[in-house]
């Protein structure tokens, strides 16, 4: 296999410098797997090392700083046939830290190199994440005040099996290289090396130096029994394969009459756990099932089991513009947290409006017609009283009727779901 | 005529499908998060893939990445994911990588208020990025276009290879109407231009002719290089003034100049009308609904809905104003839009309502603005 080095555009780092072996390991290495340019991509992060996709003819790919891994990924779930290799130096592994955590638990087939030279080389030689607290950098004191990572120790912790620390100068770089590349899974390499621009002018760090500090560090190999599993794409492809193709949108045909063909406004006051929303829903089916339009606009807070719930509904034969509600036909007050967001308007409510309200909920004075809903005599539970109380509507009548109602609960629920709902519209007592 | 219920966060995901959208990622966030959930339902049993970012600067970059290898893209969040988009969208914009971005507007600013509206990003999608090139962003009015104008979106983005925003709104995006799908005309889904991958390819190469640069897939077997560097035809970083400055024309150029080819908006003219209202997104429903209870009483006005935002539809603006004496301007927040059209309607004065209050413009408001300014 020829090498896929770019003659037109060789390296550029400084003499010295350690990520121009790097390239060299890198080329031996595609070489002795026998892959062509056009089945590999490089990703490229910011720095020194975002050059490396320049250096080489494959696919290339160069983007932001520390999200190298993030385009990776997109890629490699795109595009699985792909031999995915990110380069990045121990700047991107700081800034794109959640990536890193991120990609180790996926186990996504990615090689991320990681060119660490333990500072940043090309904007003067600030600590990063893997400066020693000894060193002397630009960043003045700073990197004093912190501890540096082990990436591999943290990859390992993260669920990365494939893991290897290793000095640019080792004879079986390219060895381990292969491994690396061949894992089907994520794996990281922390490559050590020497910046001869930056670090090495305040710092004695050396071939030597490296491996002695290499040799002291704990060993990562655990890591792989540990954490080896499922590659992510091929794990991803299996589940949704098994998944049943999703429903297409539910189409309402007409059937019914409504009681009447003037717009109507309905409002839900009540609070969360009483199936507001739902409720509000099957209002809207029930008036999809006399060809009405129909619009929700639900208000609740952030807090899911908590706090006030309010459905505001329009039946209207003509297009709706404007979803609030101005002049409501019917209120539902099933709860003081609904009731207590809507004060003013109840307050306005003109005498042929109908409120339906739960027993003992506190209404401020009002001119509307209050019908009280006994919920306790026939034992139905909070959950259900805002389906209850559809059925006193259609009861009585008001924007849905009886038909309507049914049809909407066919058209929502199924089974011994919709046999318990149908049971409920006849157990409230008005 | 059969209807079906569905909120605006569902339409936008079943537009994207329809458009041909293989690939979602998104981070979860209120009031965008349905549009996720929408798609995790359906994409993956379908054969493409739906993933939820470790954060919103993941999610778009999937994104990137998939678009890159020819998947069409889209993700969704609101303010506080927008802005931490910023980055990947001026690499989407200089690199010229297609891609659908709804933002679900809320509240703002910062994280605001979760489950409330506003039209509050408005300036910041299109100013949001470095680098000041033009985007383009739709605003839908109802669920209808919610489906329309994200087909609209991804067509856009396929043909000049772009970032395209829908600026959706909590109002629109999470409140449920009805629709009849069947009565929808849909626009005829468009791919982007592919290069030949047999004749010699520069990823970025284009023509006065054919300001968009034809398409090849990273991971064909023509190298593709991508780079968010300044870059030549070649897709190699270039410090020449002339490449660099023929490229940014070109980008400016290749949206500007068809813009017309996408001015999506509605116009109602009332006979007799002194007075121009101009909106978008869920207030214009508000101002239709004012203007119809003026018209009632005696009072016409016109109304024109933006749908287009950005490039501003600036001949459109021209042409329609120039009958009224007054032109009003409503919208969802304290006076973004109204500064384009300002500046385009210049010298003349401009009347604007903006409300950010976490509540919806009622007509009532709407029309003590047309009346009495």
């Amino acid at each position: 296999m020829d090498s896929l080095l770019n003659r037109e555009r060789p390296p550029v780092f400084c003499p010295g410098c350690a990520h121009e072996r790097v390239v060299a390991a890198l080329d031996q290495t595609l070489q002795r797997l026998a892959l062509s340019g056009d089945r590999v991509v490089i990703v490229s992060d910011i720095g020194c090392s975002g050059l490396f996709d320049t250096f080489f003819n494959t696919h290339a790919f160069h983007g932001l700083h520390g999200r190298a891994l993030t385009y990776a990924t997109g890629l490699k779930l795109a595009r699985p046939e792909l031999q995915v290799i990110v380069t990045m130096g121990d700047g991107g592994l700081g800034i794109g830290g959640a990536h890193v955590l991120s990609t180790c638990r996926r186990n996504i087939d990615l090689t991320l190199l990681v060119l660490n030279n333990f500072n940043y080389g090309m904007t003067g030689g600030q600590c990063s994440s893997t400066t020693p607290p000894e060193a002397r950098v630009g960043s003045g004191f700073l990197n004093r005040l912190e501890k540096p990572i082990d990436i591999c120790q943290v990859a390992g912790s993260a669920g990365a099996a494939h893991l290897t620390r290793i000095s640019t100068y080792d004879d079986g770089l390219i060895d381990r290289m292969m491994d690396a590349i061949q894992f089907k899974g994520f794996a990281l390499m922390d490559i050590w090396g020497v910046c001869p621009g930056r670090y090495a002018r305040g710092n004695k760090l050396s071939p030597a130096s490296i491996e002695t500090e290499l040799a002291q560090r704990p060993p990562v190999d655990h890591f792989q029994r540990q954490n080896t599993r499922a590659e992510y794409g091929a794990h991803y492809r299996d589940e949704a394969a098994r998944l049943e193709p999703a429903a297409g949108p539910l189409r309402v045909e007409p059937r019914h009459k409504p009681p009447t063909e003037a717009r109507c406004e309905v409002i839900l006051l009540g609070r969360a756990g009483q199936r507001i929303v739902t409720a509000g829903e099957l209002l809207c089916l029930a008036g999809a099932t006399a060809g009405l339009h129909a619009t929700q606009k639900n208000d609740y807070p952030i807090t899911v089991l908590r706090g006030h719930s309010v459905s505001e509904i329009v039946l209207a034969r003509e297009a709706i513009g404007f979803t609030g509600i101005d002049r409501p036909r019917a209120v539902i007050a099933l709860a003081a947290e609904g009731v207590a967001r809507r004060r003013r308007m109840l307050a306005a409510l003109p005498a042929d409006a109908l409120v339906l309200r739960a027993r003992g909920v506190a209404l401020p004075e009002t001119a509307a017609t209050v019908v009280d809903i006994d919920f306790k005599t026939n034992r139905v539970k909070a959950p259900d009283w805002a389906l209850a109380t559809l059925g006193v509507l259609a009861r009585r009548g008001e924007v849905i009727s009886a038909d309507m109602l049914r049809s909407a609960l066919a058209l929502r629920f199924k089974g011994r779901v919709l046999e318990a709902a149908l049971a409920v519209l006849e157990k409230a007592v008005d | 005529m059969a209807l079906t219920l569905m909120e605006g966060n569902e339409a936008i995901a079943w537009g994207a499908l329809k458009a041909g959208c293989r690939f979602f990622a998104g981070y979860p966030i209120t009031p965008a998060t349905t549009v996720y959930n929408a798609m995790l339902q359906r994409l993956p049993p379908a054969g493409g893939i739906c993933l939820q970012g470790e954060d919103e600067i993941a999610s778009i970059g999937f994104c990137l990445g998939a678009s890159m290898a020819g998947h069409k893209a889209m993700t969704a969040t609101s303010g506080p994911g927008i802005s931490l988009y910023s980055e990947q969208i001026s690499f989407a914009v200089g690199s010229e990588i297609p891609i659908v971005i709804v933002d679900v507007q809320r509240l703002g600013p910062s994280t605001g208020s979760a489950t409330r509206g506003a039209d509050g990003d408005i300036q910041f999608l299109q100013w949001g990025s470095s680098g000041g090139l033009p985007v383009i962003v739709l605003a839908p009015v109802d669920v209808r276009d919610c489906i329309v104008l994200t087909m609209q979106a991804f067509n856009l983005a396929e043909r000049f290879r772009c970032p395209v925003f829908m600026a959706a709104n909590k109002e629109i995006a999470m409140t449920r109407e009805t629709l009849d799908l069947e009565a929808l005309d849909l626009p005829a889904v468009e791919t982007r231009s592919m290069a030949d991958p047999d004749a010699p390819f520069a990823p970025f190469a284009a023509s006065p002719h054919a300001p968009v640069p034809a398409f090849l897939p990273i991971g064909g077997k023509r190298l593709v290089r991508q780079t968010s560097s300044t870059h030549g035809p070649d897709g190699y970083i270039t410090t020449a003034p002339e490449l660099i400055a023929a490229n940014q024309d070109r980008l400016m150029r290749k949206i500007l100049s068809a813009a017309d080819a996408f001015t999506f908006y509605d116009c109602e003219e009332a006979p007799g009308a002194r007075t121009l209202v101009i909106s978008y997104g869920v207030t214009a429903r508000a101002v239709s609904d004012a203007i119809a209870r003026l018209a009632a009483g005696g009072n016409p006005a016109s109304l024109l809905i933006l749908k287009t935002l950005w490039p501003v539809p600036e001949a459109l603006l021209r042409a329609k104003a120039a009958a009224y004496e007054r032109i009003v301007v409503i919208e969802m927040n304290m006076g973004q839009y109204v500064r384009e059209i300002q500046r385009i309607l210049a010298p003349r004065d401009i009347v604007f309502y903006g409300q950010m209050n976490g509540e919806l413009i009622r007509p009532e408001k709407v029309q003590e603005v047309i009346a009495h300014g």
